[in-house]
């Protein structure tokens, strides 16, 4: 066979292995982006037969509109509670488990199961129980707080708490999946460097962590830092089936505005913008994290 | 000095270390030998302090070290995967056993550098983290990250780690099996001009006998979580004590006869009756040669002859596989220049009476032999006691 007759067939070769998934996702994610980013400048409405060219209108009123301010603080103060209370429980709990397991490995199965089944478990169904246990009359955690003679309040019907519950619902979610990403990288560290670390004379548990332990975590905990904090910008389930962004939208967030906006309001322009400024928000997020955290957590 | 006293360890059912004593005077360098799974590893991190063993003692210095902590008996270890620190510089991890005991816990926390005393000990800590380097030929690496340096490189930076704070003991794990074959070669000459330099006790485990063999003032045969023999290499090599050791220590692995009773062996081997001394091998019991292949070579006269079965060219040497008559293989070992014959033809072997070995075939264990040289009738003809 002649040399570019066999180049020309491996370059087929290689555009068959890695067109179709290139096409998938041009087709389902890029180009839909493109075309969100072009209706963002439009007023356009589900629907509609037409559309005008708006500029930069619909953005102008995400930062005057003082709704849509709400949805974005909301989303930084949920984001801000959520990712460092997730990931250091995470941590803790994966630093216990770690422990528990070369004494009781039975034990220490079980609760990984019992800390990662909110994970697992579909969220929907999961906030039900959430209502039922934060209900203010009937719920079980009124109840046991009513046994010390504590009033406890409305949760999810209080303005100025409801957020704070969401996120605290949101920490129990994220905690297991944490928690899993955290002790495969404990498992991954050469016991070597503890037993360095022992005889160098690092034998105290909190000059083991900070020495080995938290130096090693260093790739795990970027991602799960990475991973954290994308799912809480995305916050979505809890809010849509618990409080639909209320009351008077003390919990209204980006997502959940995207989806009101687009719809139930069918207001596909706005909602394009707002679903631009959640990308944008992610996005250098994202950046950020690589940019600076990368190089030092890859020890090269 | 060190000596551990009937030191026994068990994992769950399994006992890995059964009674184990032994003594390594100051300065000396001791290596354990064994094949994995031995235990020589265990035993190491029990004197290290990583471990504790069920019941014995272990002394360091004449001081029962039992309630010490790793750090406490002032050891010092070199780890096979060098398990240095990624995420600091080559300084940093050299200096972190100064740190880590020098400082109090606040001056090496972030405060620290406002601390007059912090900034003093960190002085004295760099000053001698150059002094270590410069002896070890590193200080060109002080600022790289482990992840940028070569093997060889990673051993001498764990070596200084280990050396900065001047321990009373130097333990190593297997440090140089992740080296090529040549640098294998010269750190093992360096690791041992260290030892004669600081004066230090080193206690070396290994799998390659040769790299004990090299280094080690005595070697203690481990096998089976027991001590089968602790000896100069020397004495190891020619008096080994059991099959075991002898087929463990030695290049090219040692020839046994198969299992005979005395007036029954194998063509060339007899013996004559008087070379054992009396009552020490009951009637009636199977004996074992052994001979190494390195003393087993061709001559003309030679009173053991078989057919050449193989034979691989070495340059310096020739191995030869050598087929008895009663199907026996024997390894043999040729001068490079010597003459090759055919495969299949006939090879006549000779030895010297005093490189035989001879063991209990049941038991394994060494019989002293009293043999007068000149049985080959290739060699001189004074009696020479043999062991």
């Amino acid at each position: 066979m002649p040399l570019s007759k066999r180049r020309l067939l491996e370059a087929l070769t290689d555009l068959w292995l890695a067109g179709p998934a290139t096409l998938a996702m041009l087709v389902l994610i890029f180009i839909p982006v493109g075309i969100v980013a072009l209706l963002s400048f439009t007023d356009y409405q589900f629907g509609a037969r037409s559309f005008n060219w708006v500029g930069l209108d619909n953005y102008l009123v995400l930062v005057k509109d003082p709704q849509a301010r709400r949805a974005i603080t909301n989303t930084i103060v949920y984001a801000a509670i959520v990712i460092p209370f997730s990931i250091f429980f995470g941590l803790l709990v994966a630093l216990g488990l770690y422990r528990v397991a070369s004494y009781a490995p039975r034990l220490s199965a079980i609760l990984r199961a019992a800390y990662f089944l909110p994970v697992a478990a579909t969220l929907v169904a999961m906030a039900v129980v959430w209502q039922m246990l934060l209900h203010p009359n009937l719920g079980l955690v009124n109840h046991l707080l009513a046994l010390i003679d504590i009033r406890g309040p409305s949760w999810l019907s209080d303005r100025g708490l409801v957020l704070y519950t969401l996120a605290v619902i949101g920490i129990w979610q994220t905690v297991g999946y944490n928690m899993v990403l955290f002790l495969a990288g404990l498992a991954a560290i050469p016991p070597q460097l503890y037993d360095a670390a022992e005889i160098d004379g690092a034998d105290r548990g909190w000059e083991r962590f900070w020495t080995v332990t938290w130096p090693m975590l260093g790739p795990t905990t970027l991602f799960v830092v990475v991973v954290t904090a994308t799912g809480a910008f995305r916050v979505f389930e809890t809010v849509a089936t618990l409080t639909r962004g209320g009351p008077a939208f003390a919990s209204d967030v980006l997502v959940y505005a995207i989806y009101r906006e687009g719809f139930v309001y069918f207001k596909a322009g706005y909602s394009s913008a707002i679903t631009m400024v959640f990308f944008a928000f992610v996005l250098l997020f994202t950046l950020a994290k690589f940019r600076f955290m990368e190089s030092r957590v890859h020890y090269r | 000095m060190i000596e551990l006293r009937k030191v026994t360890r068990r994992f769950g059912r399994v006992t890995v270390l059964k009674d184990i004593s032994l003594a390594a005077d100051e300065g000396s360098f001791l290596a354990l030998l064994g094949p994995s799974g031995c235990g020589k590893s265990t035993l190491l991190r029990i004197i290290a302090g990583l471990d504790r063993p069920d019941s014995g003692e272990v002394l360091i210095g004449g001081q029962d070290v039992a309630a010490l902590t790793a750090a406490q008996r002032n050891v010092a270890m070199v780890f096979q995967s060098y398990a240095l620190y990624p995420h600091l510089t080559v300084a940093q991890n050299i200096a972190l056993p100064l740190a880590m005991r020098g400082r109090s816990r606040l001056e090496r926390s972030l405060f620290g550098r406002f601390l007059g005393s912090a900034r003093r000990k960190q002085q004295e800590e760099v000053r001698r983290v150059r002094e270590i380097a410069g002896q070890l030929g590193i200080e060109n690496l002080l600022d790289r990250k482990p992840g940028q340096l070569s093997g060889g490189q990673k051993q001498r930076v764990a070596v200084a780690r280990a050396l900065v704070r001047e321990p009373s003991i130097f333990l190593l794990d297997e440090p140089l099996s992740n080296l090529d074959a040549k640098l294998r070669v010269q750190m093992r000459a360096e690791i041992v001009a260290l030892n004669r330099r600081i004066g230090r006790t080193f206690v070396y485990v290994t799998h390659d006998q040769a790299e004990a063999m090299a280094m080690a003032d005595r070697v203690a045969v481990m096998l089976d979580g027991r001590i089968a023999q602790l000896a100069t290499p020397r004495e190891l090599y020619e008096r080994p004590r059991s099959m075991e050791v002898a087929a463990f220590v030695g290049l090219h692995p040692i020839n046994f006869t198969p299992p005979a009773t005395w007036d029954a062996l194998p063509g060339g081997f007899a013996l004559p009756p008087g070379s054992l001394p009396p009552g020490s091998l009951p009637s009636g019991r199977k004996v074992v040669i052994g001979i190494r292949p390195e003393h087993l070579v061709p001559a003309r006269e030679g009173r053991v002859r078989g057919r050449l079965a193989h034979m691989e060219y070495q340059g310096a040497e020739i191995l030869l596989d050598v087929r008895l008559e009663d199907g026996t293989l024997l390894k043999a070992v040729a001068p490079g220049d010597w003459p090759a014959v055919e495969e299949g033809e006939e090879v006549r072997l000779s030895y010297l009476p005093r490189n035989l070995h001879l063991f209990e075939a049941d038991s394994g264990t060494r019989l002293s032999l009293e043999v007068f040289e000149g049985t080959d009738g290739s060699n001189g003809r004074e009696a020479r006691p043999c062991h």
